[in-house]
């Protein structure tokens, strides 16, 4: 009866730390709409939202009341109850990524019990990733499909294309860095990045993997459906996009299950690519204060970088234009796959050198 | 073929190079202007609290104006609602009686005036009209009304307030 001997309180710790990282994300979803327009005002010389709140700080709020209070119209024609699972399931997906980031070391309380910042942490962590996020695309394929509207269709359309490419590519790039790792878990990958400097050389995998950074930080554009790439809510083309048909807090969640993957691949992208919660002479710091702040000083590193992420996707969705669909499509399969096979080929030759 | 202006530029044509098709150093270039920006003054005027001053010919609402006694300088000869070519102005003449001098400057007084700010465009001709300076277009912009008949300004609406009374009120 060893299975059925469950432990109360790890139940408990994980399932405040859920509840915790879930509310979490939603928060930094919810203001990186505001981040979203006060970054859209400043680079168009404009202030921005600045009614609601100080500094417009409450529009997030506003925002979602509206939504929530506007009529909600399910088109006759429609598929009502893929309809409904669309935006259910986007949102589903946004929110399930993130079990498996680490967000901190692990916080040793006094009496030696180890408290894991992390929900789970699964040995296939990034496997698990990126099979949640490929099934994101079937929110918004479900939505544009269940519509029965053709814009809505083609975009749905398109955005499952787009993915399915990049989603390549990406994992191409991936495989790249799991050969230097030799792990999927994504604690290991953090703990392998300890530090910033180690042996002669950065730890970070961004310094040993630019061009598989590089590759996945143009992939994960694809895969959020962000400009340059959006191509699913091409205005010009596709009136809106897969959600046209939707109104009220169905649209709302699939704006917002748009800002958590954001905020969830900024987070995997610090993860893998820039060591996570490690920052440099954190073992200096990690002796000269207590583990409960140590702890926190990690956490609000790791918040850091990923802030600076979606400020990087922000600034480069006001730079760029949107591609047009066939160059999308040129650059994913004929430029960006190659360019990972390469960058697995010189990856797995260097190894073999340095092993011999 | 021969230019037929010296404006024309020839548009180059020639197959990117592979710096070009690389997309990355033209899209950091771009990412330095964008980011140039955070540092550039904002163009917006935080209109209700900060409010930027009217040119000198700005035309606004019409005002009925008194002399230095309180007296309302119009005399309702009309040459404005003649001049107004939108036929905003409406007034009807009335005689002084004995002892209401303090009310009006002249012998003649308008008893009804009334201008449409719906028919009204504010072209001023109304204040180039006038002979006595009693109609002015003031700096106040134009308000919203729900109702048809409120955009119908009456006397009171547009007459400035008596300087003498408003002492006294303090």
């Amino acid at each position: 009866m060893l299975l059925l001997e469950i432990d109360i309180a790890f139940l408990i710790e994980k399932l405040i730390l859920a509840s915790v990282i879930l509310l979490g994300s939603l928060g930094v979803a919810m203001y990186a709409t505001w981040g979203e327009r006060k970054v859209a005002a400043v680079m168009q010389d404009r202030v921005g939202p600045n009614r609601a709140g100080p500094l417009g700080l409450l529009q997030p709020l506003a925002d979602g009341g509206k939504l929530f209070f506007k009529e909600e119209i399910i088109p006759d024609s429609s598929t009502k109850f893929l309809f409904i699972l669309g935006p259910g399931l986007a949102m589903l997906t946004a929110c399930m990524t993130s079990a498996v980031i680490p967000w901190g070391p692990d916080y040793i309380t006094e009496s030696g019990h180890a408290v894991s910042l992390q929900v789970a942490d699964i040995n296939i962590g990034i496997l698990f990733i990126f099979g949640v996020v490929s099934l994101g695309v079937y929110g918004v394929m479900l939505g544009g499909w269940a519509s029965n509207n053709k814009f809505s269709l083609l975009s749905s359309i398109r955005a499952a294309a787009q993915s399915v490419s990049y989603e390549l590519a990406m994992g191409i790039s991936l495989v790249a860095l799991l050969m230097m790792t030799g792990s999927l878990s994504m604690r290991e990958i953090v703990g392998q990045q300890h530090g910033f400097w180690a042996d002669g050389y950065f730890t970070w995998n961004f310094f040993k993997q630019p061009l598989g950074f590089l590759i996945f930080l143009v992939c994960s554009f694809a895969e959020l459906n962000r400009a340059p790439f959006d191509m699913a809510e091409c205005e010009s083309e596709l009136n809106m996009g897969y959600h046209q048909e939707y109104s009220s807090m169905k649209l709302g969640f699939y704006l917002f299950a748009e800002y958590i993957n954001m905020f969830i691949t900024s987070a995997v992208i610090a993860t893998l690519y820039f060591g996570g919660y490690n920052f440099p002479f954190m073992d200096a710091v990690a002796e000269a204060v207590n583990p409960l702040l140590y702890t926190i000083i990690c956490v609000l590193v790791l918040l850091t970088k990923v802030i600076c992420i979606i400020l990087f996707f922000m600034f480069v969705r006001w730079t760029l234009p949107r591609f047009r669909y066939d160059q999308l499509m040129r650059l994913g399969w004929r430029s960006l796959i190659p360019l990972a096979l390469i960058n697995m080929l010189i990856t797995g030759a260097v190894i073999l050198w340095a092993l011999n | 073929m021969e230019k037929l202006t010296n404006r024309s530029v020839s548009v180059d044509r020639s197959p990117m190079t592979l710096g070009e098709k690389a997309y990355l150093p033209a899209i950091l270039k771009g990412l330095t202007i964008t980011v140039g920006h955070i540092f550039k003054k904002k163009a917006t005027v935080k209109y209700p609290e900060q409010k930027r001053p009217f040119s000198p010919v700005f035309r606004g609402l019409h005002i009925l104006n008194r002399d230095e006694e309180g007296r309302e300088r119009c005399t309702a000869c009309g040459l404005c609602a003649l001049a107004c070519p939108a036929e905003a102005i409406t007034m009807e003449a009335a005689e002084r009686k004995p002892g209401e001098e303090h009310l009006y400057r002249e012998e003649k007084y308008a008893a009804k005036y009334e201008i449409n700010m719906l028919r009204c465009i504010f072209c001023g001709y109304c204040e180039e009209a006038c002979p006595k300076d009693a109609v002015y277009l003031s700096e106040t912009l134009m308000p919203t009304h729900y109702k048809r008949e409120t955009m119908v300004y009456k006397k009171d609406d547009l007459l400035i307030p008596h300087p003498k009374k408003h002492e006294s009120d303090k």
